[in-house]
């Protein structure tokens, strides 16, 4: 695969598909697209590389946003800052980055690489840290290979920028996240520091162009009035777990996490079953009739049941008709440390891993 | 008595109403001037029942000149947008994700300069009244007659905005400013696109307001005058003239909502049957549920109050293809066309209207001509549109009670007396004049939508506060203070915040104080 330069043309797509990586999490990235369009129209399209392409002596280095969506759509961030938090992590660290990652491939951080690559002159690697979204730092593939998220920077609108050099990557998502909160809710944050065989290597490839390509594929088949849901589970390799109706949402916070869970009730083939959704800013448990069928490290969409176009779960609502599909996540997810950090037990649900396929794991 | 008035693009409809009961209601063509066709339309009234105009204790219109003059991109004022929020806020400046043949046509300039607020009321930076003096010497030097004003977290606290609104008018007296804290909520670029929009609609929106008067007048009304309001709420003329943007979906509501009041029902669902889609609504006690995603206006993303509309692609024009078992209806339609080319006009396009024709359900052109149409198609067909819009309204109700079903519009003879578990479907009397109904009908609104900190066990005294403060509001803005009622309270806790920050929306209405006629 060939270097792909993004256009703004490109970006609707992208956006469209990694709301659906984001799992009903990771923010709207409807303000990701407005800045990587300005971004882009500015300084001309972003060069995404393939990440096997990317050398032994790259310094890759991931740019992200960190804090609530629900701020992000008041105090838009800026390209300036995205690019302050490289600059500061690349003075820390003495040496230039040659490439940008994304963190998540799900929601708005798939999209602010894109925004700063512009601002930096930098391409962006074709990958990601999670091939999905999950709400806190330390969940990346990386920590799986022990590179440590740290020296990560952190970088507010007003020119503050600091530096984390912390003993875990959950001390680094500990103390950014008490400085996001300093800053407004909203921060860019630049991390994981890696050299281009470390990216190879721990970083899930192609994600960005998955984004790229789920949108592609919805646009395509609601203009080709064929099913955009089919073709997406398709693309992802899952199943549809459920098709009905939102029946209920109940919601309640917890320690700043949304927590929540909605029922949806069947239709057609599903008619008088139902499907319990359980969600904490991401879709993490669906639990079918009893019966617990997908849970995190898995993808677990919602999906406008016609349209195609991905449902978070701060816009879910009664009435609105769903499908659900489960997806597999990287596989790398599904050993014990991998479980360890993003499994259901994490969460707080007292019930292990059903994978895809698999069934249930202790 | 009141009067209710609805300026549409081609009619002008009025009624007049003594309480509940409507005692006239009349249609006429609606003026490029607007005043034109009121001043018609308030004749024929007189001549259906004379009435003694100073008996007239207020006037609501609801009128779509505004939305209209946006599409159009019409006579709209040369407006700047002036926003506070440095540092912050740079990458997108207002205007961003316009089309281009709009901001050419509001010859649209933007400023940005320091100031805004954080999720939690603290400052971003302080305002700098240099900054905001520089501005407007530049509207000045420009000849901008209108600015909107937005400042990042406004919608927490509104200072910057009121601050640099006293700046600027206090050296250019004569510019209309635009408040985006007054207009819209959370949400940045959406709340200034509809305060950009506004601020461009000033000066047709004073015009308009004085033609309205005018009007009046000249019928020797002198009864106080409102607006009606995308929420189906009034607006007074003051209101009016500085915030027209808050007309932009009062057609729909009015519909809807005179819809409702016609067939005595308070929460329903409302089918308008037009030539080539369906329009489905709900109203919660008298109200439509609000959409809760962004809309868009003529290409502006914009985060109006505007009610949740599903169209689906059945009119009576709709082509109808296939056979008794497999048949087919819309999306595709004759349109306007219909009385050209569907078979009971002489045509040869198998439509909608056809089919109910044939089926005995209206008697429409010449039913000679579906005489011979397969029985079993037109049954068909006309199961095909009860299953599709019973499957609409299942799908845009709130709960699982089921709810009435109230139709209107010319094609609402495609519907079966009663469809799904919703019963027998209502069909009222004087539909064709429901928008100007549901203008006299409408009441004074207050809402409350901001982040509160819910600390554990304290959501219940939130929550009254909110709605306190939504009543406070209604009564402020001239409801009668014992008839106001809280009609929808939402709260999403929001993610990634501390302190359990909750965005509550509370909406609350009350009957118009009907003051002594002035003078």
């Amino acid at each position: 695969m060939a270097e792909l330069l993004i256009t703004e043309a490109d970006l609707d797509d992208i956006a469209a598909g990694a709301a659906i990586l984001g799992t009903g999490g990771g923010g709207d990235p409807h303000i990701g697209r407005l800045l990587a369009g300005a971004a882009v129209r500015a300084g001309g399209p972003a060069r995404l590389v393939p990440l096997d392409t990317v050398p032994d002596d790259a310094v890759a280095v991931v740019v992200a946003m960190m804090g609530a969506p629900t701020v992000m759509v008041e105090k838009v961030p800026s390209a300036e800052q995205a690019a302050l938090a490289v600059r500061a992590l690349a003075a820390y660290l003495g040496r230039t980055p040659t490439h940008l990652v994304c963190a998540e491939a799900g929601g708005v951080n798939a999209l602010v690489p894109l925004v700063a690559a512009a601002e930096l002159g930098l391409p962006v690697i074709d990958a990601d840290g999670m091939g999905r979204a999950f709400p806190e730092l330390q969940m990346v593939v990386p920590t799986l290979y022990g590179i440590g998220a740290t020296p990560m920077s952190i970088a507010d609108e007003k020119g503050n920028s600091g530096i984390f050099d912390t003993v875990d990557n959950h001390w680094a998502e500990r103390l950014a996240r008490s400085a996001t909160i300093d800053m407004g809710c909203s921060a860019m944050i630049s991390l994981l520091p890696m050299s281009g065989a470390q990216a190879r290597e721990a970083l899930v490839p192609g994600t960005l162009s998955l984004s790229a390509e789920l949108g592609r594929l919805v646009r395509e088949a609601r203009a080709a009035h064929r099913d955009p849901v089919a073709a997406v589970t398709g693309r992802l390799g899952g199943v549809e777990l459920f098709t009905g109706k939102v029946v209920d949402v109940v919601r309640r916070t917890e320690g700043g996490f949304a927590r929540g869970e909605a029922t949806v009730e069947g239709l057609g083939d599903r008619t008088g079953e139902r499907l319990l959704l359980r969600f904490q800013n991401e879709h993490l448990v669906a639990v079918r009739d009893g019966e617990v069928v997908a849970t995190v490290p898995d993808l677990i969409c919602v999906l406008e049941a016609e349209a195609g176009t991905a449902i978070t779960t701060e816009t879910l609502r009664y009435g609105q008709r769903v499908r659900v599909i489960a997806a597999p996540c990287d596989p790398r997810w599904h050993t014990p440390e991998g479980l360890e950090l993003v499994g259901p037990r994490y969460f707080g649900y007292d019930h292990g891993t059903v994978r895809l396929g698999a069934g249930t794991v202790a | 008595m009141r009067i209710g008035i609805d300026v549409g693009g081609t009619n002008t409809d009025a009624v007049l109403m003594d309480g509940q009961s409507v005692l006239a209601a009349v249609k006429t063509a609606t003026t490029r001037d607007v005043t034109g066709g009121i001043t018609a339309a308030l004749a024929g009234l007189q001549r259906q029942r004379a009435f003694d105009p100073a008996a007239v204790n207020a006037v609501m219109i609801g009128t779509t000149h505004f939305i209209n003059a946006l599409v159009e991109a019409d006579r709209l004022a040369p407006t700047a947008a002036v926003r506070l929020g440095l540092p912050a806020t740079a990458s997108l400046p207002p205007m961003v994700d316009w089309p281009e043949r709009l901001v050419e046509a509001i010859a649209g300039r933007a400023y940005l300069c320091h100031g805004g607020h954080e999720f939690d009321g603290r400052r971003i930076a302080d305002l700098r009244e240099d900054e905001i003096q520089r501005v407007a010497e530049e509207l000045d030097r420009h000849g901008v007659r209108s600015v909107a004003i937005s400042s990042v977290f406004s919608p927490v606290n509104a200072e910057f905005e009121q601050r640099a609104a006293d700046i600027l008018t206090a050296q250019l007296p004569g510019l209309a400013v635009s408040l985006s804290s007054e207009v819209g909520r959370m949400g940045l670029l959406e709340r200034e696109n509809a305060t950009i929009i506004n601020a461009s609609l000033r000066e047709l929106a004073g015009q308009i307001v004085d033609g309205l008067a005018d009007s009046l007048e000249g019928a020797g009304i002198r009864a106080p005058l409102y607006l009606s309001q995308n929420d189906g709420t009034l607006m007074d003329v003051d209101f009016a003239r500085r915030y027209p943007v808050a007309t932009f979906a009062s057609g729909p509501t009015n519909s809807m909502r005179g819809a409702a009041f016609l067939s005595g029902l308070e929460t329903c669902a409302v089918v308008d049957v037009g030539g080539t889609t369906s329009d489905i609504g709900v109203l919660r006690h008298g109200f439509p549920r609000e959409a809760t995603t962004e809309v868009s206006v003529a290409g502006i993303r914009t985060n109006f109050r505007m009610p949740d509309v599903l169209s689906l692609g059945i009119g009576g024009g709709s082509r109808v293809r296939g056979d008794a078992g497999a048949v087919t209806v819309g999306p595709d339609s004759v349109g306007y066309r219909l009385a050209e080319e569907a078979l009971v006009f002489g045509g040869a396009t198998l439509t909608a209207t056809d089919v109910a024709v044939a089926a005995g359900r209206a008697a429409i052109g010449d039913p000679g001509a579906v005489r011979d149409l397969d029985r079993s198609l037109a049954q068909a067909a006309l199961a095909r549109i009860a299953r599709d819009i019973g499957d609409a309204i299942e799908r845009i109700r709130t709960s699982p009670e089921p709810l009435p079903v109230v139709a209107v519009g010319g094609g609402s003879i495609l519907l079966p007396d009663e469809i799904g578990d919703s019963g027998q479907v209502h069909r009222p009397e004087h539909f064709a004049v429901a928008n100007a109904i549901g203008a006299a009908i409408a009441q004074i609104g207050g809402e409350v939508d901001r982040i509160f900190p819910v600390e554990p066990g304290q959501r219940q005294s939130v929550l009254d506060e909110a709605k306190q403060e939504a009543v406070d509001r209604a009564v402020a803005s001239g409801a009668k203070p014992g008839s106001v009622r809280v009609v929808e309270v939402d709260e999403v806790p929001l993610a990634y915040l501390p302190g359990n920050a909750t965005r509550i929306r509370v909406k609350a209405v009350g009957d118009l104080q009907m003051e002594a006629v002035r003078g």
